[in-house]
């Protein structure tokens, strides 16, 4: 792995996160002349009935406080550098909280269940799809093709929605929300842990679900191209084992794309992942989002989807470096550009 | 008769399609002899490379091997089970592939692919033993040591194909098979791999089926050759006879068109084109573009005959003619 | 015959051998009758709160029963699928337009414009749509309207049909018969319409599909956040309300149910589609004949 691809990979990271942030500090902007914030003071102070000087002076003292009376070049260099520390402000919703805090409540709640159900969906979806191309895996898994299939087209909302229904309304197997029962202490003891898993475990299956269907189907896809290489050809007129042909000579080949289009559909699963978590309850971004939508929390809101921008780059670069890895043609090829 | 390490008896290799069976391979009975070379020649569509790949038992449906013997150091390659002629595949027959660009993994180090097919057949060798196995290999087809810890798309053509060269004789078999080894190659290039190959039958004594459709490569490497026509085996002589006087019509005829430096004159090919295999010709194949075509080889399909000791040919012309 | 006339012929003959493609447009047609027939049969003005009673389980005056509201959920599943069918239709139609522009300036073109449209493509493709529909909606929260929740959803659908028919655009380029109908004498803009649209059907097709499939994925994901057209039953903000007003809890599956069944329909209906074309568009899928 070269130095200069890992920081062809850093730069287009960084421009990622900066046109995300640019963006959301120029797109309410662009909506309405003053801050949203502002405006929406304006509106409630004067819905309650408080003269209309009063409301105005109150707008312009909000205004002096924050800097926003000043040059919007200034206001977004501001911005910029309070974004470096993660600092987005007040939480409206929450006041007087911050929102890095509400935040930082959330996030391990998010990267638990959306890292643990893509790990497991991608993992078993791959090998499953594998050995749906093989020709000498066993029969029954062609009969889960159609089912698996249905599966992944269905987002991962409503099969939450779904699951909690025959889960946890009916059959009260499951809790119906949150990411522990309430009243218990949160310690580092068995029985919380066990208690956060209990909760975990619907809308992880959720996402599982329909994660499985999509990623084994694309497996397969690549499995069937992938066999009729010659390589694979010459594997089995070297005598080599079944088990060292599947894995070592097709799946390890079919794995290079399987993982590019994990690291492009990184967005797409984890917008799935945060309504799933509004479905249930689940103290994570998603529940955070929810809520500050509601309570129309500007700060909050462009500090959650900055957030998932950055994990998502984040992760994306973290492939581009284990891609090379897998696919030694890689640095070559743009070697010899 | 010499010691034979390979006897093909009436082999059968037909695909099943929708639109019927394609008789890619009908009926082809040879042997080879321990340390013989033997040239398997035709054009595109004979089956050679179909048989090639019958003899490792690598057919894939919708093909398959319909009848007949492959007997290998008199073991029946057709009839015994999936893991025994896994066993057999690489220690006793080996394939040298015609598309040495794609038949390496290209995601796995040259060590570790020639490697794990010793690893797959003989268990429990130290590391170290595999290791110098390797430099060996690769130092008895013409490769530099550090070959080994680079990756395909790092070699040339030339030295892809002789690692696989070096991969067929890893567990010194008594049979290799070279499918077109040089035919995606350039001339400089294949001159080196025919040498390899050149020396390393001559050191390790194994026998060689040479597949290809360049009758002029065959004549500088083997010592008999084989001619197919049609799925059909139509000629088998020492290569020396059958250049100076070819037997069947076809042989003669693939001999006098490519172009020779001596005589210059019209470039001749051979009229007509080859036959689709889904429904042959009656009686004998070759027959719609035999020059010497008489009214039974319509009718009747010719038996590859012995006419004199090691010479056979499956044509009507020497029926009555025994030497 | 020329480009266009053959390539209808295959295609017929293909959406007879293709069962994906014939499932997905029977699935999806079905939900369009069922909202074309379904509101000649019961009026939509029953899909207004206050059109009886609330709460109401199903019955035979209701076939559905009713929300919270009072409203008539099965006329509101009606319209819901009429309007949830619109916003992703017309949301991929724009959608395609976009892309078709921007695919052709790039693959057609080249040079310059072809590396900022991509790079713009690439960056935003990173970036989740959701998020940035999110920042936009809230932007703009309480006066959603039907038209602006269509325009918000296109404006991120168009990236990967934009990468599909810039590629294709480019693979054509190359080929034999641009250079032979220039020679002939056809000027570019006569070429793109004769020549190469024809060709790109298929993809096309597929972007369309690509398109919807991405814009209603976009709106049942702003809905679900209570970000949709807010005086307005989508299917999307019905099943919003729905769990505002924990109809689950209340065992209200009446009210819930309808529409996730529906919304599951169109998803299933709309990847069978896109399933069906790319065997279209890549021969090597095609069941053999």
């Amino acid at each position: 792995m070269t130095f200069v691809y890992v920081l062809k990979r850093f730069g287009y990271f960084v421009l990622v996160v900066f046109a995300a942030a640019t963006l959301i500090f120029l797109l309410p902007r662009l909506a309405t002349e003053r801050n949203p914030i502002v405006q929406r003071m304006g509106q409630t102070a004067a819905a309650a009935g408080v003269l209309s000087e009063g409301v105005q002076e109150m707008q312009k003292a909000w205004e002096a406080k924050f800097g926003l009376d000043q040059p919007l070049w200034k206001q977004y260099l501001h911005y910029i550098r309070d974004l470096a520390t993660l600092e987005f402000g007040y939480s409206l919703a929450y006041y007087p909280a911050k929102v890095k805090d509400q935040i930082t409540n959330a996030l391990p709640w998010t990267i638990g269940l959306f890292g643990t159900a893509t790990l497991i969906s991608f993992v078993f979806g791959s090998l499953g799809g594998a050995l749906l191309a093989w020709p000498k895996a066993p029969r029954f898994l062609q009969y889960l093709l159609p089912f698996v299939l249905t599966l992944s087209a269905v987002p991962y909302y409503l099969l939450g929605l779904v699951l909690l229904f025959l889960f946890a309304f009916t059959t009260g197997i499951f809790p119906l929300s949150g990411g522990y029962s309430i009243g218990i202490v949160p310690s580092l003891s068995l029985p919380f842990i066990l208690d956060i898993l209990h909760h975990s475990i619907l809308p992880g299956l959720a996402m599982v679900l329909a994660g499985v269907g999509f990623w084994s189907l694309q497996m397969r896809g690549l499995m069937v191209m992938g066999l009729e290489e010659n390589y694979i050809t010459f594997a089995e007129a070297k005598g080599l084992k079944g088990i060292r042909v599947l894995f070592r000579y097709a799946i390890r080949n079919a794995l290079l794309p399987q993982v590019t289009s994990l690291a492009i559909t990184l967005g797409q699963m984890i917008s799935g992942a945060i309504l799933v978590e509004v479905v249930f309850g689940y103290p994570g971004l998603g529940t955070l989002l929810l809520k500050a939508v509601s309570g129309f929390d500007y700060n909050l809101i462009s500090g959650i989807v900055f957030i998932i921008i950055l994990i998502i780059a984040m992760t994306t670069f973290l492939l581009d470096l284990i891609y090379p890895l897998l696919d030694p043609r890689i640095i070559y090829r743009r070697e010899t550009r | 008769m010499k010691d034979e390490v390979l006897r093909v008896i009436n082999l059968r290799v037909y695909y099943h399609t929708s639109l019927g069976q394609l008789k890619a391979v009908d009926g082809v009975t040879f042997s080879i002899n321990s340390g013989e070379r033997f040239g398997l020649v035709g054009e595109s569509g004979s089956g050679k490379s179909t048989l090639a790949f019958a003899l490792m038992r690598l057919i894939k449906p919708p093909g398959y091997i319909e009848g007949g013997e492959v007997l290998l150091d008199g073991l029946d390659l057709v009839k015994i089970s999936d893991d025994e002629i896994r066993n057999v595949r690489l220690a006793k027959i080996a394939l040298v592939p015609q598309g040495a660009m794609n038949s390496l993994n290209p995601v796995v180090r040259i060590k570790d692919q020639i490697i794990d097919g010793m690893v797959d057949h003989v268990e429990d060798i130290p590391r170290n033993t595999l290791e110098k196995r390797v430099h060996d290999l690769l130092e008895k087809v013409g490769l530099k040591h550090e070959v080994s810890h680079k990756f395909p798309h790092e070699l040339s053509g030339g030295m892809k194909q002789r690692v696989c060269l070096a991969i067929a004789i890893s567990l010194n078999p008594k049979v290799i098979i070279a499918d077109e080894p040089t035919s995606a190659l350039d001339v400089v290039v294949q001159r080196q791999v025919m040498l390899t190959l050149d020396q390393m039958q001559k050191d390790l004594g194994v026998s060689v089926l040479l597949v290809g459709h360049d009758i002029g490569l065959m004549a500088q490497f083997v010592d008999r050759v084989g001619v197919m026509y049609a799925g059909k085996l139509v000629e088998v002589d020492s290569v020396k006879e059958a250049l100076k006087e070819p037997l069947h019509p076809y042989t003669k005829l693939l001999i006098t068109c490519p172009p020779s430096l001596d005589e210059k004159g019209e470039f001749k090919g051979i009229p007509g084109l080859p036959p689709l295999l889904l429904n042959p010709p009656s009686g004998c194949v070759f027959h719609p573009r035999c020059p010497q075509v008489m009214s039974r080889c319509c009718a009747e399909v010719p038996i590859l005959n012995e006419i004199s000791p090691g010479r056979f040919v499956a044509c009507h012309l020497y029926n009555e003619v025994k030497i | 015959m020329n480009t266009f006339e053959k390539n209808w012929k295959g295609a017929t003959a293909y959406f007879r051998n293709n069962p994906k493609l014939i499932a997905g447009v029977s699935i999806i047609l079905a939900l369009v009758l069922f909202w074309l027939i379904g509101s000649l049969i019961v009026s939509p003005a029953r899909a207004q709160p206050i059109s009886g009673l609330p709460d109401q389980p199903p019955s035979l005056k209701y076939l559905l029963g009713t929300d919270s509201n009072g409203r008539d959920l099965l006329a509101v599943i009606i319209v819901g699928t009429g309007l949830t069918l619109r916003i992703g239709f017309l949301a991929g139609a724009i959608g395609l337009g976009i892309a078709i522009a921007l695919g052709f300036l790039s693959g057609y073109y080249g040079g310059f414009l072809d590396t900022i449209i991509r790079g713009v493509v690439d960056v935003l493709l990173t970036i989740p749509a959701l998020a940035v529909l999110v920042v936009i909606a809230a932007m703009i929260s309480g006066v959603i309207t039907l038209n602006l929740m269509i325009i918000i959803v296109a404006s991120l659908s168009w990236m990967l049909p934009t990468r599909t028919i810039r590629a294709q655009v480019l693979t054509m380029r190359e080929k034999a018969y641009i250079p032979m109908a220039k020679i002939s004498g056809m000027k570019n803009l006569e070429i793109i319409i004769k020549e190469l649209i024809p060709n790109l059907l298929p993809y096309l097709a597929a972007g369309f599909v690509g398109a919807t499939s991405a814009a209603v994925l976009a709106t049942i994901g702003l809905e679900a956040l209570g970000l949709g057209p807010q005086s307005l039953p989508t299917l999307g903000m019905t099943i919003f309300w729905a769990v505002s007003f924990s109809a689950m809890l209340r065992g209200m599956w009446w009210w819930w149910l309808p529409p996730v069944i529906i919304i599951a329909a169109l998803f299933v209906g709309l990847f069978l589609l896109t399933a069906g074309l790319d065997e279209i568009a890549n021969p090597k899928l095609r069941r053999v004949v």
